[in-house]
């Protein structure tokens, strides 16, 4: 699965990747975790609260750092 | 009542027990806490602790209220809104919105987008880094409340005015086409956030904030140490001092540059004040830290064009200059 990060960049992002790259493993999935930084890109998306979360192409959470247990939860919902 | 309000003050606020048990300790190791060394510090550790325990409980209630105005529930209350009622709300908002240089520009677009009014975006942008509800009751420790309330006025007449102005030029060919084109997405949906949401929230929000401004806060203090026991009285009084009538715009030069948080900036301020250098010059430099830093207006060219930069950038000086002029002649009256 394609899993992607908005935000510019700031530590709050960098621990969402962290931990999404976390979830992965934890729920047993293949993917990628990709940031996106480019604002056109993250406008593009409609998020106004960085950083947000997408899971294959579809918005899950915005201004959230979600723990690895809670992205997996995700992902196998 | 007004002894409560001034012993909340003074051991709360300015925390004057924490100043005499770290001047004792100082005393017993023997280091004179009234000599050059021994003040700076004296100063430095006072400071330091204090303004972390002040910073960290004042975060973390600021933030449960916070999590209440989520950007796009800001965005949603300011939505079909026209006219004064909305700049002002808009700027009202701003005070409480849960708000990081690195979402600014995010929030930008998303509120241009929603086709909310230019005018009640930057109303909104202005006001959301320069007044800060944590800064402004770290402040009044510093200056007093008439004063720290009446900057919570100006602050939010500023964002007005500069949002009213901007919005009577129609700048609106002035922002990048991309911004308008960009989807509307409605946040998270789903239940409530609760109680203990909210509070897990707060705990995010002090250690992301804590974490991401103490080296600011050192260094503040560090020059605000270096100005309470190194800088000659002299030298302030030539530069900033009451009778100068540039030390206002002065401040505002010498504060753009400088990038830092309103917490690092308020250790430079006490000192300041502690020299005597007027208030409103003081207070022109904060928010010429905080309205004016170099990094976020790099960060808003990629949204907006030039000209319409440079006018926000116009706005805001001159709106600071005057809120320095106004304080420097209001606070002797204040005092009175």
């Amino acid at each position: 699965m394609q899993i992607k990060i908005l935000g510019s960049g700031c530590r709050k992002c960098q621990t969402l990747a962290a931990n999404a790259e976390a979830a992965l493993a934890q729920a047993g999935r293949t993917g990628e975790v990709s940031k996106v930084t480019d604002f056109a890109q993250i406008a593009a998306y409609g998020v106004m609260s960085t950083p947000a979360l997408v899971i294959d192409e579809k918005v899950v959470t915005s201004g959230k750092v979600l723990s690895a247990d809670e992205i997996a939860a995700l992902m196998n919902g | 009542m007004r002894d409560v309000f001034s012993w909340f003050n003074d051991q709360i606020l300015r925390m004057e027990w924490l100043s005499d048990l770290v001047a004792a300790m100082l005393t017993a190791i023997g280091i004179d806490p009234l000599g050059r060394w021994g003040g700076s510090l004296h100063f430095f550790a006072y400071d330091v602790i204090k303004i972390l325990i002040l910073l960290g409980s004042m975060i973390f209630a600021l933030s449960y209220v916070q999590s209440y105005f989520p950007p796009e529930r800001s965005r949603a209350i300011l939505g079909g809104r026209r006219g004064l009622g909305a700049l002002t709300l808009a700027a009202l908002l701003g005070t409480v919105t849960p708000f990081c240089s690195c979402s600014s520009i995010p929030l930008f677009i998303g509120f241009v987008a929603a086709g909310l009014p230019l005018g009640v975006t930057f109303a909104f942008l202005i006001s959301s880094p320069l007044v800060d509800l944590a800064s402004v009751i770290l402040l009044a420790g510093i200056i007093g409340w008439p004063a720290a309330l009446a900057y919570v006025v100006l602050g939010v007449v500023l964002a007005v005015a500069g949002g009213a102005l901007i919005g009577a030029i129609h700048m609106e060919s002035e922002v990048e086409p991309f911004v308008y084109a960009a989807p509307v997405h409605n946040g998270d949906p789903g239940a409530p956030l609760t109680r203990r949401m909210r509070l897990a929230y707060a705990r995010e929000q002090l250690v992301d904030i804590v974490g991401r401004v103490w080296p600011y806060v050192l260094i503040g203090v560090a020059v605000g140490a270096l100005i309470h026991n190194w800088i000659p009285q002299a030298l302030i009084d030539g530069v900033l001092g009451q009778d100068k009538w540039w030390a206002v715009p002065l401040a505002v030069v010498a504060g753009v540059p400088v990038y830092a948080d309103i917490f690092g900036t308020l250790p430079v301020a006490e000192a300041l004040v502690g020299k005597g250098v007027g208030t409103g010059t003081v207070l022109a430099f904060m928010m010429a830290v905080t309205a004016l830093s170099l990094p976020s207006l790099i960060l808003l060219r990629r949204v907006v064009r030039m000209r319409l930069l440079t006018l926000f950038v116009a706005i805001v000086t001159v709106g600071i200059i005057l809120t320095g002029y106004v304080f420097n002649a209001l606070i002797p009256l204040l005092m009175a």
